[in-house]
């Protein structure tokens, strides 16, 4: 294969990838933005709805599709529930300081990995994909699901802006982001916005990971990579601006998915992890973001 | 913070635990000799995270780093080099104390949450190098030191780490000397700066301090002791793993300075102690240890945030260094 093929091929390797990472990070970058926790725990999420959506496909018969969309409705509803337990047990006695709930989510991060491990064990199983159709291009062909991944996730991302500007929802958490205080005094509910944005984020990474299922296979460790993508996207992108984070996801997918095509993918992370470092030290309001209030 | 003027029982107070540490040495059973001789040196590192996580309020999630450029610095110029003990020793220092300057200069630029997170990628970055040169390193798998390269010959004098008694002993002169410069440090003016730093950084500055700097030399001064550490546990017990470089041993050493009571000089015994323990009692009953880790992380910042020796001291001892 010559090279214009194989750069076509890591391109859309690297789309899929984007496509996933940008609906992780826009999770992560939500809850930090509304609530200002940084949620370690964001990655174990990811993974807790790869899991579940190998169980539930595992539990329906029948065609693929049918457990798939099965796990694609009720793996995140599940995470969710997770996460709004978490937030009312853990970080909402925390006051949300930015500190303690850091060392918080560490450990949720490991009861989550242990309890996974414990339950579901360290084989990598994989989710049957709903369908196998093929797109053949003229040098090679081309997993029809890996598109509809690029395609879904941009269908959830204009929906998340949609909620986010257009409605009253939005609305409320935008004046809880802007001015905690204030948007209580003016009867808004701060606390359950709280909840919701925590178990709105890890829905995102769920729903995130039963998409990537059917790629990658489920497996107990595979939430760190995401948690330090998610965080990379979040620091380039700037802190809850949806459209850096969208920006940021694209760039460093591609940039992933091609590096590691040409290169040694652990080189590939060592320059991205440093890179994003020095961004974070010399421009800490990210490369799209505008500076802190 | 309540450092009253009672230097005479602090010296006391010090003293007793290391003669007692001293005396196990002959009394212990031999397992948990051997236990006791890690606790120390992983206490050590744990020391040195307090001294910047406790005294001056940085929480860094990178630590690892540190630990790992002195279990690195130690066990490649022995193993590829030739190098003796104190020389292996010394580099493992030297090499904590660079890459401290580094990171400090880099990483302190940034304030709350971003340092952690600074301070975690700079520490991941140093994971994926020493999985990258694994031609050296043997990346995740490590590599062990000779046996016959882990002695020291001082004129007649023939020391052999591999020893029982000799590791014990070894551990117990690194763990006495950080214990008293922590406490040195503490009682100094930079330690009192280092304190102020962490109650009001803004009001230290009006006051006249650079607190750039002083916070630097904390970074400095912990990682060395970090560093140290590291190559001590290389050099006593024989193996170097990019393992110990995981983000997971950037957050033990939080864990053990949390539950032992941060801002405390023998909290991270204390911790490092108890937390050894539980895990070793726990992994009779189950293998999910960090589930244990966890649970005891989410219940100490819940319920527990001083941590033993702090809260012993805000009930009863009040000079408690």
């Amino acid at each position: 294969m010559s090279f214009g093929p194989h750069l076509l091929l890591a391109t859309l390797e690297g789309l899929v990838t984007s496509a996933v990472l940008a609906l992780t990070a826009l999770g992560l970058s939500l809850v930090f933005g509304v609530m200002r926790v940084v949620n370690v725990a964001h990655g174990e999420f990811f993974m807790l709805g790869a899991v579940l959506a190998w169980w539930i496909a595992s539990l329906a018969t029948g065609h693929p599709a049918i457990g798939f969309l099965l796990a694609l409705v009720v793996s995140p509803l599940i995470v969710g529930a997770i996460a709004l337990v978490a937030e009312r047990l853990v970080l909402r006695r925390l006051d949300y300081n930015p500190e303690a709930t850091i060392v918080a989510t560490i450990g949720m991060l490991y009861i989550i990995q242990q309890l996974a491990l414990t339950f579901y064990g360290p084989e990598a199983r994989p989710v049957e994909a709903p369908f196998s159709y093929r797109i053949l291009f003229p040098w090679f062909g081309y997993s029809g699901y890996k598109l509809s991944v690029i395609a879904f996730s941009a269908i959830l991302l204009l929906a998340t802006w949609f909620v986010l500007t257009r409605t009253r929802i939005g609305l409320v958490m935008r004046a809880t982001q802007y001015d905690r205080e204030t948007a209580q005094a003016f009867g808004i509910p701060v606390g359950r916005v709280y909840a919701g944005v925590f178990a709105m984020g890890a829905m995102l990474a769920a729903i995130a990971a039963v998409l990537i299922v059917p790629i990658q296979q489920a497996h107990y460790l595979m939430g760190l990579d995401p948690l330090l993508l998610s965080f990379i996207v979040v620091i380039i992108g700037g802190l809850g601006s949806l459209r850096g984070t969208v920006v940021a996801a694209v760039l460093i997918g591609l940039s992933d998915g091609i590096i590691s095509v040409f290169f040694s993918p652990t080189l590939a992370k060592i320059i991205a992890t440093m890179i994003v470092a020095m961004v974070l030290v010399f421009r800490p309001q990210g490369l799209f973001g505008t500076a802190a209030r | 913070m309540n450092v009253r003027n009672s230097p005479k029982k602090v010296y006391l107070l010090h003293a007793a635990v290391i003669a007692g540490l001293f005396a196990l040495n002959f009394i212990l059973p031999e397992y948990h000799h051997g236990v006791l001789a890690r606790v120390m040196v992983l206490a050590v590192f744990a020391m040195g995270y307090n001294i910047l996580f406790g005294y001056s309020g940085l929480l860094s999630l990178g630590h690892a780093m540190f630990f790992s450029a002195g279990l690195y610095g130690a066990g490649l110029t022995v193993s590829h080099l030739g190098w003796g003990m104190a020389a292996g020793f010394a580099a493992g220092i030297v090499s904590g104390a660079l890459l401290a300057l580094v990171i400090g200069v880099l990483a302190l630029r940034t304030t709350g949450v971003a340092f952690m997170i600074v301070t975690m990628m700079f520490a991941q970055v140093f994971y994926l190098l020493t999985l990258y040169f694994a031609e050296w390193t043997r990346g995740d798998e490590g590599f062990v030191l000779a046996q016959q390269a882990r002695r020291i010959d001082l004129g007649d004098l023939h020391f052999n780490l591999t020893d029982p008694a000799t590791r014990y002993m070894a551990a117990l002169l690194l763990f006495s000397v950080v214990l008293l410069a922590t406490l040195a440090i503490v009682r100094s003016a930079h330690g009192r700066v280092l304190v102020a730093i962490r109650e009001n950084e803004e009001r230290t500055r009006m006051l006249g301090y650079d607190t750039f700097a002083n916070k630097l030399a904390a970074v400095v001064v912990s990682g060395v002791i970090c560093a140290a550490a590291g190559a001590a546990y290389a050099l006593l017990f024989g193996y170097i793993g990019s393992t110990f470089a995981t983000v997971q041993y950037s957050i033990l050493p939080l864990l053990w300075v949390l539950l032992g009571g941060a801002a405390t000089t023998l909290g991270p015994i204390v911790g490092t102690l108890f937390m050894f323990y539980v895990v070793d009692i726990t992994s009779g009953y189950t293998s999910a240890y960090l589930l244990i880790v966890g649970v005891a992380l989410i219940l100490l910042v819940l319920y527990f945030p001083k941590g033993i020796l702090g809260t012993v001291r805000e009930r009863w001892i009040r000079w408690l260094p």
